[in-house]
């Protein structure tokens, strides 16, 4: 009847880490490539945003002496489009249905179950900046660094999308909690608002003007800006790139914790 | 892997204790289940089974407590525990979005098998889910009674030593229901793998177990072969529906000689007795003598039912199809 015991040699055995992350990377891949619905709104928001900020604003803010105000807004947009993208919300599908307890009752290396998802996470948000350099090319905006300049561009809006998912994946293995994830995008507003969102900082004031200067937001959007309207600025670079690294330092510590103490025993 | 082959029992455990706070949802379990058996874990909702299985698979930690699963120490050699094991655990913990097959291959995987051993063992497992082309298709499209099969075909996929299924048939159609027994059994059969199987219901615990434990309260009431628990409860059982007040019924019931224990409960009473047949005219004629009517009145042989009436002073009903199992209080036994 049972085609099960053509040997009863127990087969199971670690399949290495890479293997492993791959292994949960392909499931995630498979389950972006489903789940169109929620990356739609990761390509509309932006465009709306850009629209509304350009069509408001440009006359005002291009009386700033060589102010190109679509270059301005388009590292804005990019940010809309790849910050909160994430497969939290699948980690709490799994969490809900137990499918993450059959995950982890396997031999399978517990940091794999989030990289493999941020594996994921990273070729979709890249694939997001595709859209908006599409939109700005559309609109005029084109890069000062060139085609190097809009990979560089594409890596750091990249490398920002998946630091912060780190705070949905937290939020996600330390509740189980749909709405919890589903709310963990408003963490932006502070990080996006509170910084160079509308106007160079030069241009800004009081206490707003203050608190810019600790937005790592701020030194990711300087750096985006000047791939655009710049060149290769390299002290630039890296503080952007610093500051996307500190953020993920803190959301990436954050989501590993809340990883292990949902796999591990309690 | 070859694993830790020289062990006799698959699964032990010696004073396992669990709190949750102040409660001890397991209070001192000590379990032997030796290899190649069908161990029936039987229990009402809340009883304690599902604490003490997901202690045995790694995924809770004991309070206090040892257990050894094929040989290793579950808190010592996790790792171990978990490539010698496969689970299949309450209402088919499937991803919806993936079809059978890539769910398949993705355990598989896990369980580090080759690419190309993952393909066998997904053809070989197809025979056990017997869902055809919905292979194929989306976890999500499966009726209940296919997701069970994939379940248990997914918890197979890399020949474990020792398999659990909790509650493996809760909310099944009885069809579904005898299709899983079926599987269950051929796979004990044909691979001799140890099976630790949970119910809320007594027949499947009967119709599949080679022994059974019933947990109580976090406590292991009894544990044995089915028959041996029946034939411990006594020979036969007269089972009366009187027409009236039960309480009075038993009362008059007590002074019948040979009678060996009385349980009330509901609207019917149970008599256990050596000698059934012989003492079932006595019981008609007494009760008559008291004026109490009978509505009722058959002999029968103990169920698990019974056994677990005698030990936990409560009568065990499930709802089969439901998947409720609850405990319903009674009065404590008389004898």
């Amino acid at each position: 009847m049972l085609a099960v015991s053509r040997g009863t040699q127990v087969m199971a055995r670690r399949a290495g880490f890479f293997r492993d992350v791959f292994s949960v990377g392909e499931r995630a891949v498979r389950s972006v490539l489903r789940d169109t619905e929620t990356t739609i709104p990761a390509i509309l928001i932006p465009v709306f945003m850009y629209a509304l900020i350009v069509g408001a604003l440009q006359d005002f803010a291009e009386q700033i002496p060589g102010m190109n105000y679509r270059a301005f807004q388009l590292p804005v947009a990019v940010l809309f489009a790849v910050t909160g993208v994430s497969r939290a919300i699948t980690v709490v599908t799994d969490i809900q249905s137990g499918y993450f307890d059959r995950l982890v009752i396997t031999p399978v290396n517990r940091l794999a179950l989030l990289l493999g998802l941020m594996l994921a996470d990273f070729a979709l948000v890249m694939a997001l900046t595709v859209p908006v350099i599409i939109m700005g090319a559309v609109t005029g905006v084109w890069f000062a660094t060139g085609i190097l300049g809009v990979l560089a561009f594409m890596f750091m809006a990249g490398l920002w999308g998946l630091t912060y998912a780190g705070f949905p994946y937290a939020i996600a293995f330390k509740t189980g909690n749909p709405a919890a994830v589903n709310i963990s995008f408003l963490l932006f507003f502070p990080f996006l608002f509170m910084t160079t969102l509308f106007v160079p900082q030069e241009q800004m004031t009081g206490w707003l003007s203050r608190v810019a200067d600790y937005n790592p937001v701020t030194y990711l959007l300087a750096a985006l800006r000047s791939l655009i309207s710049v060149g290769w600025e390299p002290d630039v670079l890296l503080k952007g790139l610093a500051a996307t690294l500190a953020v993920g330092v803190v959301s990436i510590g954050l989501s590993l914790a809340a990883l292990k103490g949902r796999a591990t025993r309690r | 892997m070859s694993g830790h082959a020289n062990y006799d029992d698959a699964i032990t455990t010696d004073g396992l204790v669990r709190r949750f706070g102040s409660v001890r949802a397991v209070d001192g379990v000590d379990l032997r289940v030796p290899k190649g058996e069908i161990f029936g874990f039987l229990g009402p909702n809340g009883a304690g089974k599902t604490t003490v299985i997901r202690m045995l698979i790694t995924l809770l930690a004991p309070t206090s407590g040892k257990i050894t699963v094929a040989g290793f120490d579950v808190m010592e050699d996790p790792v171990e525990v978990r490539s010698h094991i496969g689970a299949a655990l309450q209402e088919a913990a499937l991803d919806d979005k993936q079809t059978g097959r890539q769910l398949l291959r993705l355990q598989g995987r896990l369980y580090g098998l080759t690419g190309r051993q993952v393909k066998e063992r997904i053809s070989e497992l197809t025979g056990l889910v017997d869902i055809g082309d919905a292979m194929d298709r989306l976890i999500g499209t499966y009726s209940g009674g296919m997701k069970r099969r994939l379940d248990l075909a997914a918890a197979l996929v890399h020949r474990p030593d020792v398999l659990f299924l909790d509650e493996p048939t809760t909310g099944l159609d009885p069809i579904s229901r005898s299709r899983i027994w079926e599987e269950v059994r051929g796979i004990n059969r044909e691979s001799r793998v140890t099976i630790f199987l949970t119910t809320q219901y007594m027949e499947e615990a009967d119709a599949l177990a080679d022994r059974v434990g019933i947990i109580d309260r976090g406590k292991l009431a009894v544990q044995g072969a089915p028959a041996d628990l029946k034939r411990a409860r006594g020979v036969d059982l007269i089972v009366v529906r009187p027409d009236g007040d039960v309480e009075k019924a038993a009362l008059a019931l007590e002074s019948v000689p040979t009678v060996s224990a009385i349980d009330a409960h509901d609207t019917e009473l149970t008599v256990s007795t050596s000698n059934g047949a012989a003492l079932i005219s006595t019981v008609a004629l007494k009760l008559n003598e008291c004026g109490i009517g009978v509505r009722e009145l058959t002999l029968r042989t103990p169920t698990l039912d019974d056994v677990f009436l005698q030990v936990t002073g409560a009568r065990f009903r499930s709802a089969p199809g439901t998947g409720d199992g609850s405990v319903e209080e009674e009065n404590p036994p008389r004898a």
